[in-house]
C-alpha cells in the first residue's frame, strides 16, 4: 500500500508496527518518525531487532502490524558488502540506474568515495573497507531521499572507521538524503548522529538529540554526560 | 566472569624452544635450471601422464611382452590410422561422426538451457520441466538405445537424438540446480537496489549460474561423444564406429584401437574447450591454484 502524505518534513513515519517470528514478538508497536534529512542512529544490544526494523523500512519484509511509511526512493546498506563478484566496480554501482549516463554517473560517485582507479576492479581484489565504500556509492548513486545502514563499518578497522565517518558525513551534507544508521559503537553514534535512539524490548526506549558542535563530539563534558546516558540505557553502566 | 590465566611455567634459565618459519620473496624469474627443471617435470602438462603410458606401450610391444592382436604398438595404431587417411576413408568418417556430435549437441544443449532457464527461474517452469528431466535421469542413456532404433529407425534420427538426450538431461539439471543456488543475499540486495526483473535475470541470476552452466556444459559435451560411440557401435554405415566395426569384423585390431583414440581425441578436445571457457568467463571468481 502506498500513500502519499505529502508532508515534505516526514520521511519516515513508522506507527505502531509489529513484526513477528512464529510464536516470538520482536517488535511490539514502535513508533519512529525521521524528518527532513536527519541522521538518526540506532543503538541496542545484539538481537533485539534492529536489523528486523531496518528490513521492515527497506521494504524487504512486510509488517506484521501497525504501517510503515517510507520514500518510495531509498537505499539500504547491508552489513556484508554483497557486492556481485561477477561485475567490475563500476557495473556493480549501477546495477540500480537505469537512465542513459549510468556509468558516468556511477565513476562519479566512485570518485565521492575515493575509489575513482578502482571502478574496472574485480570485486574479489577490494580490501574490506573499499567493498563497503563501493557499497555505499551503490546506495548513494540512485540519490535517494532515505538511506537505510546496518552496522556498515563493524568489519573495519579504528582507522578505516573514522575515514568512513567523515565520509558518511560529507556524503550526507552534499546529498541531503535523511539516514539511519545502526551500530553497536556508542562513539560512532555519537560522532555521526543528530537524533540517537536506543531499541530495547522491541520499541525505542529512549531518545538523545545531540546538539553538539563537532568540536564538542570529540570531546567535551556534554559528550561524556551523553556517553554515559548511553550506556546506562545499554545497560553497560560502570563496565567501560 | 572470573577467567585465571595461569602464566605458562617454565624452569628459569630454560630456553622455550620455538620452532619458526622464513619467508622470502618468491623469485619473480626463476633461475634458468628451475625453469628447465619445472619443464622437465611436466613438458606435456596434463598429458604427460598420457605420453609417458604410450611409451611404455611401446617399449613393451616392442620388446614383445604384448602380443600384435591384442595391443599394437602405438606407432601400429598411427600407421593403422595413416592408411584409413590414404585410402580417403578417414576424414569423411570423422566428418559424418562430428556432424552428427554437433547437430545433436546443439539440439540437446539448445533444449536443456532453454528449459533449464526457464525452470530456474519460474516457479511454473519447475512443475513443467523438472519431472520430465528428473525422470530422464535416471534412466540410462544406453538403455534407451534399442527404444530408439524401434521408434526412429536405424538411420540418423536415431543417432542425432540419442545425442541430444545426453546433451539436454545434464543441461537441465545443472542449469536449474545453479540458478535457483544463487546467493538469495545477493537477489535480495538487487532488488532494493532497485533492479527490474530483467535486470535482475541479466546481471545476477544468469551470471550467478555461470559456473553451474560451465559443469552442465562439460557433462553435456562428455555425454554427447558417449551417445555418440553407443550409436555408432550398435549401427552404422558410415562415421568412426562403422570404421571400428568393420575392423574388428576383419579382426584388424589397430585400427579398431585407431578409431578409439579418434573418440579420445574427440573427448579431450571437449574438455580443454570447458576449461578454456572457464578461464575467460569465470576469471572475477577467486578460486583455488594448486601448487
Ligand atoms: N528470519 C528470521 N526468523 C526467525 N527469527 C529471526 C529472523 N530474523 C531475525 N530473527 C530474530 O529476531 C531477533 C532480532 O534480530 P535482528 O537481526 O533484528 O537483531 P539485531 O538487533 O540486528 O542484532 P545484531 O545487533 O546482533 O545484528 C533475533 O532474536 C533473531 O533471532
Ligand atoms: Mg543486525
Amino acid at each position: 500500500m502506498t500513500t502519499t502524505r505529502n508532508d515534505a518534513r516526514t520521511t519516515v513515519e513508522v506507527d505502531q508496527v509489529v513484526r513477528r517470528f512464529g510464536d516470538r514478538t520482536v517488535i511490539d508497536g514502535l513508533d519512529l518518525t525521521i524528518s527532513g534529512s536527519e541522521f538518526v542512529v540506532l543503538l541496542g544490544p545484539s538481537g533485539c531487532g534492529k536489523s528486523t526494523l531496518l528490513r521492515l523500512l527497506a521494504g524487504l519484509d512486510r509488517p506484521d502490524g501497525g504501517t510503515v511509511e517510507v520514500p518510495t526512493q531509498r537505499a539500504i546498506v547491508f552489513q556484508g558488502d554483497r557486492l556481485l563478484p561477477w561485475q567490475k566496480v563500476w557495473r556493480n554501482v549501477t546495477i540500480g540506474l537505469d537512465r542513459a549516463g549510468a556509468k558516468e554517473r556511477a565513476l562519479d560517485v566512485l570518485a565521492e568515495v575515493g575509489l575513482a582507479d578502482r571502478a574496472n576492479a574485480w570485486p574479489k581484489t577490494l580490501s574490506g573497507g573499499e567493498a563497503q565504500r563501493v557499497a555505499l556509492a551503490r546506495a548513494l548513486v540512485t540519490e535517494p531521499d532515505l538511506v537505510l545502514l546496518d552496522e556498515p563499518f563493524s568489519a573495519l578497522d579504528a582507522i578505516t572507521r573514522l575515514h568512513m565517518h567523515d565520509l558518511v558525513q560529507r556524503l550526507h551534507q552534499r546529498h541531503g538524503a535523511a539516514m539511519l544508521l545502526v551500530t553497536h559503537d556508542v562513539a560512532e553514534a555519537i560522532a555521526l548522529a543528530d537524533r540517537i535512539l536506543v531499541m530495547n524490548d522491541g520499541r525505542i526506549a529512549s531518545s538523545y538529540d545531540v546538539g553538539l558542535s563537532a568540536e564538542d563530539r570529540r570531546s567535551s563534558q556534554a559528550r561524556e554526560d551523553l556517553r554515559g546516558d548511553l550506556l546506562a540505557d545499554l545497560g553497560l553502566a560502570g563496565r567501560h | 566472569m572470573t577467567a585465571v590465566l595461569e602464566a605458562p611455567v617454565t624452569a628459569p634459565g630454560v630456553e622455550r624452544a620455538v620452532t619458526r618459519e622464513l619467508f622470502v620473496p618468491v623469485a619473480v624469474s626463476p633461475s634458468v635450471v628451475r625453469r628447465a627443471a619445472g619443464r622437465l617435470r611436466w613438458p606435456l602438462g596434463i598429458y604427460t601422464t598420457p605420453a609417458v603410458l604410450a611409451v611404455l606401450w611401446q617399449v613393451a610391444s616392442k620388446v614383445g611382452w604384448l602380443s600384435a592382436n591384442l595391443a599394437p604398438a602405438p606407432t601400429v595404431i598411427l600407421h593403422a590410422g595413416w592408411e584409413l587417411y590414404q585410402r580417403g576413408e578417414l576424414v569423411p568418417s570423422v566428418e559424418t561422426s562430428l556432424g552428427r556430435a554437433g547437430v545433436g549437441l546443439a539440439i540437446g544443449l539448445v533444449i536443456g538451457v532453454n528449459a533449464g532457464i526457464v525452470g530456474g527461474l519460474l516457479r511454473s517452469g519447475e512443475y513443467l520441466f523438472n519431472g520430465v528431466f528428473q525422470i530422464l535421469h535416471t534412466i540410462p542413456l544406453l538403455a534407451i538405445l534399442p527404444l530408439m532404433i524401434v521408434w526412429f529407425g536405424i538411420g540418423e534420427l536415431n543417432k542425432v537424438l540419442l545425442i541430444a538426450f545426453g546433451a539436454a538431461v545434464p543441461m537441465y539439471l545443472n542449469l536449474f540446480a545453479a540458478i535457483r543456488g544463487v546467493d538469495h543475499r545477493l537477489v535480495e540486495m538487487a532488488r532494493s537496489a532497485g533492479a527490474g526483473r530483467l535486470r535482475l535475470i541479466r546481471r545476477v541470476l544468469l551470471p550467478g549460474a555461470l559456473p553451474g552452466f560451465l559443469v552442465g556444459l562439460r557433462f553435456s559435451l562428455g555425454y554427447s561423444v558417449l551417445g555418440l560411440v553407443a550409436a555408432e557401435l550398435v549401427n552404422a554405415d558410415q562415421g568412426i564406429g562403422f570404421l571400428i566395426n568393420r575392423a574388428q569384423t576383419y579382426q584388424q585390431t589397430d585400427q579398431v584401437f585407431f578409431g578409439l583414440m579418434i573418440y579420445a581425441v574427440l573427448g579431450l578436445t571437449a574438455d580443454q574447450i570447458v576449461r578454456v571457457l572457464e578461464r575467460v568467463l569465470l576469471a572475477w571468481r577467486p578460486s583455488y591454484e594448486a601448487s
